[in-house]
């Protein structure tokens, strides 16, 4: 029996899979991980199903220990310096810890959260048919809580496979794109225009539930209340003060206060990578185009096989290492001191 | 001749939810057609739709827009609105018990003071109330029942609470409803149940359905502290009665 023990880690670490549906008319949020493609990417990387549960770090830096033999590991998302042994390893790409090495990952850079996968997955007890941690109901495993050091991720021992490193579309800064709605007749038109004029930043007390949106106020045209309905990933609620929060996987499964418009789902989980304090617009498409990018966007997450390489096979990879270890120690701009987890 | 049923709106929630919305207010007519509506989709699949999840007034329908266009979903939603007739399922009662007032109900004195009236009063005329579960949402097994005394109706505290204990009964605006976690509320505490209406590894997992039909029960504190220990272990779930 391998096993990565964590040997430290930040807060807003935890295991998350392709989530729990099924449950919203009980109350019961789906959870999973805040970047679907990512998660995919790590998992591909070790021949895992997509949505397989995996390691989703959050900003700060994380060590991982292997213990009772080698353990293989796929890196995707926010990506971070990250070494075995001194040994360089590039994000995108697979690795192999030996019995007793230990990975090390800095802070995040370019995006929040990071995803790491282990071949053969991570053993646990599905609830609900998944491992995801979603603290607040008290469900995940191993554990039902964000990981801590002394934390055991137990798996089986690595297969020895080649290592490989996976081709992914370019990163882009372009606006994220929404579709107004379900209550967009409360604002005027003049307020969803100041919506889409603005420049917003992500408040630094975001977390997994909500990103709370730094920018304009935004008005309501008779008052913030309503009737409480369902909610969605990427709903944009529009509080009494103005300032909209965007609800993310462990949102409420139902909320009091005026949706403006929701995030595509092509785009949730580049929106959910947005570092705090990292201006960014959003983007009003029609429905017609949202659901030609969902259907895009499903094919991308289908076509992740093709997109692996030999991890050999150089090419970009020159670079994304030269960019993950020699650029230096630039993390974003943010200071990560001020990055709050709400914890329930 | 029975009026003519009114058409919900469809109101997009993303490209991959449709909201069918029955009506902007609380009312009970809306919350059943929105329940049958419901029924008849279950009875009647469409394909593409993954999960349902009804509310007080609109049924927020998640789909996978590989499967089924935004339009194509809304024509036949709006087909299934047209002949779902409004009428209840089997309904079920359950008999909840509840220790109003002192620490499990720290909101009683200040809400029989802002409604002018007494403690006993307040314990009288919500225990009295005959209730229904309009919805199941925000957190696992949070339920928020319809029917509240209009004596009771009160606006939510200015400040909500960031912590509120698990099981707390709790009356806003023209509602009261049944907390299961501690979490955060901005309602009137009157009390505390020791029925947990979801607990993991317990057969079943969620205790109420929306369309349940819900009465209270005063119990002391001493009654709910042994009931609360026995439900802990899973020896004390609630009482199902007869309609």
């Amino acid at each position: 029996m391998s096993k990565l023990v964590v040997t430290s880690i930040g807060p807003a670490s935890s295991v998350q899979d392709g989530g729990r549906p099924g449950s919203q008319r009980y109350g019961l949020t789906p959870s999973g991980a805040m970047d679907r493609l990512s998660l995919a990417a790590a998992n591909t990387l070790v021949g895992n199903e997509p949505f397989a549960a995996a390691v989703e770090i959050g900003p700060f830096g994380a060590t991982f220990t292997a213990r009772g033999g080698a353990v293989r590991v796929g890196l995707a998302g926010a990506s971070r310096n990250a070494e075995i042994g001194g040994r360089p390893i590039a994000f995108d790409s697979s690795a192999t810890l030996a019995d007793g090495e230990t990975l090390n990952l800095g802070f995040a850079r370019g995006g929040s959260f990071s995803y790491l996968a282990i071949e053969h997955g991570i053993e646990g007890e599905p609830m609900f048919g998944s491992l995801a941690v979603n603290a607040r109901a008290g469900l995940g495993s191993p554990y039902p809580r964000p990981l801590q050091s002394g934390d055991e991720l137990k798996t089986k021992a690595a297969s020895g496979a080649a290592e490989r490193r996976i081709e992914l579309p370019a990163a882009t800064d372009a606006p994220i794109r929404i579709v107004f709605g379900p209550q967009g007749d409360e604002f005027t038109v003049e307020n969803k225009q100041l919506f889409l004029d603005s420049e917003w930043k992500i408040s630094a007390t975001s977390d997994r539930m909500g990103y709370r949106l730094e920018g304009a106020v935004i008005k309501h045209r008779d008052g913030h209340n309503i009737v409480s309905d369902g909610t969605v990933n990427g709903s944009i609620q529009v509080p009494g003060n103005g300032q909209p929060i965007v609800l993310m996987p462990d949102r409420g499964t139902s909320g009091g206060y005026p949706k403006i418009a929701t995030v595509i789902t092509a785009d949730l989980g580049r929106f959910a990578q947005t570092s705090a304090g990292r201006p960014f617009r959003f983007k009003a498409v029609t429905m017609a185009e949202a659901q030609a990018e969902a259907i895009k966007f499903h094919a991308l997450l289908h076509s992740l096989p093709d997109r692996l390489r030999g991890i050999d096979d150089f090419g970009l990879n020159i670079e994304a290492l030269r960019d993950a270890n020699v650029a230096g120690q630039a993390v974003s701009a943010v200071d990560v001191s001020t990055w709050q987890v709400a914890l329930p | 001749m029975a009026e003519p049923l009114s058409l919900p709106r469809l109101l997009p929630s993303g490209d991959s939810a449709i909201t069918v919305e029955f009506s902007r207010t609380i009312d009970d007519t809306a919350n059943r057609r929105v329940l049958a509506l419901d029924r008849v989709i279950a009875a009647e699949p469409i394909a593409g739709i993954t999960e349902t999840v009804p509310t007080y007034r609109s049924l927020l329908v998640h789909y996978d827009p590989v499967q089924i266009t935004f339009d194509a979903l809304g024509e036949q939603l709006l087909a299934r609105a047209a002949k779902a007739p409004p009428t209840e399922g089997g309904t079920r009662r359950w008999r909840i018990p509840i220790t109003y007032g002192g620490e499990h109900g720290i909101d009683l004195e200040d809400v029989a003071k802002a409604l002018q009236t007494t403690p006993d009063e307040i314990v009288a005329r919500h225990a009295a109330g005959d209730y229904r579960v309009a919805m199941i949402g925000f957190t696992p097994g949070w339920s928020y029942l319809s029917g509240l005394d209009k004596f009771l109706h009160i606006p939510r505290r200015k400040e909500p609470r960031l912590v509120t204990p698990a099981g707390t009964i709790s009356i806003g605006g023209i509602q009261t409803g049944v907390q299961c976690l501690a979490g955060p509320s901005g309602w009137h505490l009157l009390g505390r149940t020791p029925v947990r209406t979801y607990q993991l590894h317990r057969d079943p997992t969620f205790l109420l359905e929306p369309g349940d039909a819900v009465s209270f029960t005063a119990v002391d504190a001493k009654t709910f502290a042994e009931q609360d220990r026995a439900a802990e272990a899973g020896e004390f779930i609630a009482e199902l009665v007869a309609p």
